[in-house]
């Protein structure tokens, strides 16, 4: 076995590669100034720190469980929000309904539009519109989830069996009846799964939209570390680990029995 | 019997009701009367009208340099993780284990605790570390991706074709000889795939770490917010937008060519 009969089979491609991936390393490195030195140099600060997060202040965890809780509320109404609106949507972006080239395209290009807005950018906007509070989250959390289900929705459509199509179109069914006889049983299995799934990037994404305002557990975790307390702030973000890793757990079983 | 059975079957979608019921019920809807008409139409207005004037000045502090650095502090933390995650996942695949299944185990819960914070919380860890910009960005999430790749790279290694493998070991090779002849050819273009999918999403998140002065876009982006300069906002939305929409581009062309 030589050399050039495994991976390096085009090794001068590989290695030209390999040379512009460093380049842009290089690059990066020196625009964003990273110093690997900071990291060690401030060791003695990290030791503080640390010393300070490693001493969870336990009496606070009563305080936090309601914020806890409403964050995940927060997280199963705007999930079910953008899913109910997420489902029509997708049935206009694929032309498998529509047989419309035109507004397939432009309600496609809406859903990347909204894809593409990072959601603390989107929590801090609806949070400078309507003000603070939970109903921002929600809100921001269903634009959200409508971008991402869309998207993995209208893909679902595109690759369904077309025979249960075909059948209802030659008995006269109109496009609606289409949608719900032929194709919603098809995909409800899928939509499920997706569902459950924006669910959880919900949840983690929702314990930080209280950063900008927009309710939930956010909020006191941006106030403990303002006032700097660090034994809060290390008892917030455990109690964050615990939800996520339940919520992951519980969705886990459900995926299980879905299939 | 039959009855029974139909209320097994509906069980699941009673409880999953119930549940959003609940929480629908828990939240504070007050703020949704805020929303005045008159503000929604100078935001509206603002977003249209975009000032052009912040795209490019020269001093450094524009939307064209700040874009470059949001997207260099993306690709660096990409590149760290990249190159971190390959180790832990050596730990966590559980075929590399066969003799000791504690070692696998103790590896992916490493994964699990570090993707289950949001870069976020790293960033506001970091920013404390190493003081605010850029380079706390890098680190969050490099910290945060080594976590995700982790785990999918680990998916990978766990579903990989055992034949190669096999017949080498047959034949009598070693562990490293395996691993370079037999598993890494085949797994390297997946990871890369991987990767440049996550260095997307890096983009999105690198747009929002500003927010906690860990550098990148963020920071004017959430002042414009807070001061209303709605015309701000609406070119700096516009540049992320874009910007996405380009290094989505770039990385699914690549990662057609890789597969």
């Amino acid at each position: 076995m030589k050399l050039k009969d495994t991976i390096h089979r085009d090794l001068y491609k590989h290695l030209f590669i390999l040379v512009l991936v460093l380049l842009c390393v290089f690059s990066s490195a020196r625009v964003t100034g990273a110093q690997m030195a900071d990291v060690f140099n401030n060791l003695d600060q990290m030791g503080i720190f640390l010393q300070r997060f490693l001493s969870p202040d336990w009496h606070y965890i009563p305080k936090i469980i309601e914020p806890m809780l409403k964050t995940i509320k927060m997280s199963v109404v705007g999930t079910t929000m953008g899913v109910v609106f997420a489902v029509p949507f997708a049935f206009l972006a694929t032309t498998v309904v529509t047989r419309n080239f035109f507004v397939t395209t432009i309600i496609r290009f809406l859903m990347s539009i909204i894809r593409t807005i990072p959601n603390l950018l989107l929590a801090a906007l609806f949070v400078a519109m309507f003000g603070i509070g939970e109903f921002t989250g929600v809100l921001t959390i269903a634009v959200f989830t409508f971008g991402m289900v869309s998207q993995l929705v209208y893909e679902a459509i595109e690759t369904i069996d077309h025979g249960p199509i075909e059948a209802a179109e030659s008995v006269g069914a109109t496009k609606t009846q289409i949608a719900f006889w032929s194709i919603a049983p098809q995909i409800s299995h899928q939509v499920a799964s997706y569902s459950l799934y924006a669910f959880e990037v919900n949840i983690r994404a929702s314990t930080i939209l209280g950063y900008v305002g927009a309710g939930g557990i956010g909020v006191i975790l941006n106030s403990s570390l303002s006032l700097m307390r660090y034994d809060r702030v290390s008892i917030i973000i455990l109690s964050i680990l615990v939800v996520v890793i339940t919520i992951d757990w519980i969705s886990e079983i459900i995926r299980k029995r879905l299939v | 019997m039959s009855m029974n059975r139909k209320l097994k079957s509906y069980l699941p979608i009673i409880i999953v009701l119930a549940i959003i019921l609940y929480s629908a019920a828990g939240i504070d809807y007050s703020e949704a009367g805020n929303m005045s008409f008159d503000m929604v139409k100078s935001v509206l207005s603002g977003l249209f009208h975009p000032d052009w004037g912040y795209v490019y000045d020269g001093s450094g502090e524009d939307l064209l340099s700040l874009l470059l650095l949001t997207i260099g502090i993306a690709f660096l933390g990409t590149v760290i993780a990249t190159v971190l995650a390959l180790p832990l996942t050596f730990i966590s695949a559980h075929n590399l284990w066969k003799s000791n299944t504690i070692v696998s185990k103790i590896g992916k819960f490493i994964c699990n605790v570090l993707r289950a914070f949001p870069e976020l919380v790293y960033a506001i860890i970091f920013v404390k570390m190493v003081g605010p910009g850029p380079f706390a960005g890098v680190l969050a999430i490099g910290v945060h991706q080594i976590g995700m790749l982790g785990k999918l790279y680990t998916e990978e290694i766990e579903s990989m074709d055992e034949a190669p493998v096999e017949s080498m070991t047959a034949v009598g090779a070693n562990f490293w000889q395996t691993m370079f002849y037999a598993r890494l050819p085949q797994l390297i273009p997946t990871f890369l795939s991987l990767a440049l999918n996550h260095f997307e999403i890096a983009v999105r998140s690198a747009a929002t770490l500003g927010l906690v002065g860990a550098g990148g876009i963020g920071a004017p982006m959430i002042f414009a917010i807070q001061s209303r300069a709605w015309d701000k906002v609406g070119i700096i939305l516009f540049g992320i937008i874009i910007t996405v929409f380009l290094i989505d581009a770039g990385t699914g062309y690549l990662r057609k060519k890789l597969q």
